[in-house]
């Protein structure tokens, strides 16, 4: 007679002889797993945090880095005004190019973003952004109850387009000053990690700053302040819900070199990947999501080892064959179209 | 089976050309002069962003 675990599983996991003691080994070994996963990317996010915003003088004096470095963008949101800063900030350089009186159209950002989207897609957001980093570690508070998503989540997610295409690009192009330069209408009005990183160390540090700081910067301490406090209850509020620079990054989720595969002959549709997923993703269904983050928390937990984070890597190891992944089963990256949406 | 590694390849295949492009696009704004653009705002406190407007 079938337990009604058995009959969640598939076929392939019956004739592999797959039972629940198995699949609950499985699992507690994949939570194991998890834990190494979660240490490995906590660690790479630091790493990559210190590598980016590791310039120490600027904080101790209040300035910020002002060397060649700056030429160059770094993948995640990082405020080119934080003290800390090597790099510039993608998201800040766009609207800059975009608002100067010069171009119309930044060649070197686009083509910047375009590069790394086509690399690795969000897979910038789990692993390397420092404002993804303190929203995980905001999430690790305990607290009496978490929610897996806000309501209206699925309008919500929404908006961070709408942000990206209003804030971001159309009005640092049409709304200018007399000489014709526009304004960076993201870092002003919203960005959180530029409060965080830049507003509040530098406001804090300087007094001439402190008595300049009106009611945008008010306004601006708290849009941060709502953020993290909903980071707390909510895995990564700002990345499902504003982010623009994730929003462009996930719509290169489909065609990245990094990313899931599902292998479709293992695969039992169990849902443990989607209760796993801080972003609450059916990776079973839809492994491309452009909400995916690639955290790889779903590749350490599924109980049947049906998941995989490749990369470039394994591009290059299997001269671009597809098809095999090592597992002897059919790979599939995504069930539906290019593009597909959570 | 067959179909689906095939939509894979073309996936992989769009992910380079991406990637591609993405190169020329960086190589043509530096050869357009937006790098300075980009080293002149970074350089300097950008008011807009820590909130002073």
């Amino acid at each position: 007679m079938r337990t009604s675990d058995q009959g969640r599983q598939g076929p392939a996991a019956m004739q592999n002889g797959a039972g629940r003691r198995q699949t609950e080994n499985n699992r507690s070994a994949g939570r194991g797993g998890k834990k190494k996963g979660n240490r490995l990317r906590l660690f790479v996010q630091l790493c990559f945090t210190a590598l980016t915003n590791g310039y120490a003088a600027g904080f101790a004096n209040t300035t910020i880095y002002a060397g060649d470095l700056k030429h160059f963008c770094v993948p995640g949101l990082s405020c080119y005004s934080c003290p800390g800063a090597f790099g510039a900030c993608p998201l800040g350089s766009l609207q800059a190019v975009l608002g100067s009186r010069n171009f119309n159209f930044s060649f070197y950002i686009v083509g910047f973003l375009m590069a790394v989207g086509a690399l690795m897609g969000r897979f910038v957001c789990g692993w390397l952004c420092p404002f993804g980093l303190v929203q995980d570690l905001l999430y690790r508070i305990p607290f009496v109850k978490k929610f897996r998503r806000l309501p209206g989540d699925r309008w919500l997610r929404y908006l961070k387009y709408v942000i990206l295409v209003g804030f971001v690009i159309v009005l640092p192009m049409t709304v200018v000053d007399i000489i014709g330069q526009g304004s960076p209408w993201f870092c002003k009005y919203i960005c959180p990690s530029g409060t965080l990183m830049a507003g509040i160390p530098l406001v804090a540090g300087d007094p001439g700053l402190q008595e300049a700081a009106g009611g945008l910067f008010l306004w601006k301490v708290a849009v941060l302040a709502v953020l993290v406090l909903l980071s707390v209850v909510v895995y990564r509020p700002f990345c499902r819900y504003l982010c623009p620079l994730g929003a462009m990054y996930g719509v290169f989720n489909p065609v990245s070199l990094c990313r899931l595969q599902v292998d479709r002959e293992i695969c039992t549709k169990c849902g443990v990947c989607q209760k796993t997923c801080g972003m609450d993703i059916p990776v079973w269904e839809k492994p491309a999501s452009m909400e995916c983050i690639r955290c790889g928390d779903c590749v350490k937990a599924c109980p049947h080892g049906a998941i995989r984070l490749t990369g470039p890597a394994d591009l290059i190891r299997r001269g671009g064959a597809v098809g095999n992944a090592g597992t002897g089963g059919a790979v599939e990256s995504s069930a539906g179209s290019v593009g597909d949406r959570h | 089976m067959k179909k689906q590694g095939g939509e894979i390849g073309k996936r992989r295949t769009a992910g380079i050309l991406l990637l591609a492009a993405g190169a020329v696009f960086m190589a043509v704004g530096i050869y357009r002069g937006e790098m300075a653009t980009v080293f002149i705002k970074a350089v300097n406190i950008c008011l807009e962003c820590i909130g002073i407007g």
